[in-house]
């Protein structure tokens, strides 16, 4: 009896002599998250400042014109219809050239993913075009294939092109090994493995490598107008940096912003549309 | 048709896999094939469906397919190899469309193999909306849309919770009840090899040679969950593995 009585003030004390706290918690974070809004107030803000810096003389009108003015060149340009002109030209640039490199660039990877000896052969060559600044190759374009759109279109073409191998062979790589081996034990013919398994297996690869290679041929489509070009972007571009006219050779730079939003939502698109299994 | 394999040895880069393995697979019946890890037991299956070749030895099917089959020796995966792309659905259909079946011979074939696996109302979901279980069913409804002649199924449940293997493993009793067919059945777990098993071939560890070969007369029918006799075999079984497990946990892996 004594005993328990001691055994049981002992628990008291000791439930009441430990002090309780809550665990701590530390999981969580490493995931993005989508967050709305964000990107846009964070250009809002940024160019808020540029026109609060401008107009209170913080930054001069000579190294950075107020966001206003960039706007009100763009309306300019847009009233005058030259934008349409510039925008048709490049567009078209773009799209030529970007469809032959990306186009070949995709084929002769899904070749070397495929064959052997084609890697054997390819890769190489490909690692060794794969560093040359495309830009420097203009001029020699220029001799090759003349003044006007060939050279632009070849200048495009061959900077989407090596990107494009690169991923497209990655991508051709990186097929589940496992659903190959699937469709084999099912008899299925070369041609089907390649069609149903492997392709659609590396588009997500692919369309990623896109996004680069179409980063770099908007690039390209600016230093390929700097020569011998009367319209697009990059002539415009050129000739207001010429005649320093600053808020007319932002509002070029505004243009070729937008493209790249553009092309980036496009791909962001063509990937919900096919890669819905996702 | 029977299918026999024949002195098969393989080697890895000079190292010894598999020694000398000889074995029949009688028509309807699956034989089970247990052994520790890297006995070489999907090696010997990959083998025995022409997916590998060995270094010597042959594997040959003794007798005609029967009539409809379109793929004599088919697989069932353990990570169950659908593509993510393709509805349920067409992930039969793909196994399908390049057989000279009309469009509606293959609809049909497709809905039965579902009806079969308890699959029919998920025909357009795409796998990632499925469970491992289904996923595996998806697999299994596959390779009965080509009606083989030999199933080859390399641990087919070992990537499943233990409940969706009881499952499974009642549907796959179910279905060989009520079409026996001839199988070979590759697992690392002894009461799945018991439950479903005609005979159960125990390899040694690396390099795999076939150390017993045990015979269970039971019908399948008649093996319940917790059956003595099964039990004492699987005892039996354990035993014959426990130390080569040992050992083979002990290994290095080499390459």
């Amino acid at each position: 009896m004594a005993d328990r009585t001691a055994g049981k003030t002992g628990e008291e004390r000791g439930a009441k002599g430990r002090h309780y706290r809550e665990v701590p918690f530390r999981g969580g974070g490493f995931a993005p998250r989508h967050i709305p809004y964000v990107g846009v107030a964070v250009f809002v803000v940024l160019i808020a400042l540029l026109e609060a810096g401008a107009r209170s003389g913080v930054i001069s009108n000579l190294t950075m014109p107020p966001p206003s003015a960039v706007f009100v060149a763009l309306v300019e340009l847009a009233q005058s219809g030259l934008l349409w002109k510039h925008l048709q030209v490049s567009l078209t640039r773009l799209a030529v050239g970007a469809a032959m490199g990306a186009g070949a660039g995709i084929a002769i990877g899904i070749l070397i993913g495929l064959f052997s000896y084609i890697r054997a052969g390819l890769l190489p060559l490909v690692a060794a075009l794969f560093p040359i600044p495309k830009i420097a190759l203009l001029p020699l374009f220029v001799i090759w294939f003349g003044i006007h759109e060939w050279s632009k279109f070849a200048l495009i073409a061959f900077g989407t092109f090596t990107p494009t191998v690169v991923a497209t062979f990655g991508a051709v790589d990186n097929v589940d090994r496992s659903l190959i081996r699937m469709g084999q034990s099912f008899g299925l013919p070369w041609l089907s493995i390649v069609r149903k398994i492997v392709l659609p297996g590396a588009l997500p690869g692919i369309l990623s490598g896109l996004r680069v290679s179409l980063a770099i041929a908007i690039i390209l489509l600016v230093a390929a107008e700097m020569l011998g070009a009367e319209y697009g972007i990059g002539a415009y571009i050129l000739e207001a940096g010429s005649l320093y006219d600053l808020e007319r050779l932002f509002a070029g730079v505004t243009i070729l912003s937008l493209m790249g939003l553009g092309v980036s939502w496009l791909i962001g698109r063509i990937e919900a549309m096919l890669l819905k299994w996702r | 048709m029977d299918l026999r394999l024949e002195g098969i040895s393989h080697r890895y880069d000079g190292n010894a896999v598999l020694e000398d393995i000889s074995l029949d697979i009688p028509e309807g019946q699956i034989v089970s094939i247990i052994g520790p890890s890297g006995c070489g037991k999907s090696t010997l299956l990959r083998i025995a469906g022409g997916l590998e070749r060995p270094t010597t030895g042959r594997v040959s099917m003794l007798g005609d397919p029967p009539p409809g089959c379109l793929n004599p020796l088919t697989y069932i995966f353990q990570h169950f190899a659908l593509l993510p792309w393709r509805s349920v659905a067409g992930n039969i259909s793909l196994v399908l469309e390049d057989h000279a079946l009309g469009t509606a011979e293959r609809r049909e074939i497709i809905a039965d193999v579902l009806a079969r696996t308890r699959l029919a109302d998920f025909a357009d979901a795409l796998p990632r909306q499925l469970s491992g279980g289904m996923k595996q069913r998806v697999a299994i409804a596959r390779a009965l849309a080509v009606s083989p002649a030999v199933m080859l199924m390399d641990e087919p449940l070992s990537a499943l919770d233990s409940q969706t293997r009881e499952l499974l493993m009642d549907d796959l009793i179910a279905l060989w009840l009520r079409a026996p067919f001839t199988g070979i059945y590759v697992t690392h777990n002894l009461a799945e090899a018991v439950r479903l098993g005609h005979r159960i071939v125990v390899l040694s560890r690396r390099p795999g040679r076939i150390r017993e070969i045990v015979e269970i007369d039971r019908p399948l029918h008649e093996r319940g969950i917790a059956d003595a006799d099964l039990e004492e075999k699987q005892r039996h079984l354990w035993t014959l593995m426990r130390d080569e497990a040992r050992a083979a946990d002990m290994e290095l892996q080499d390459g």
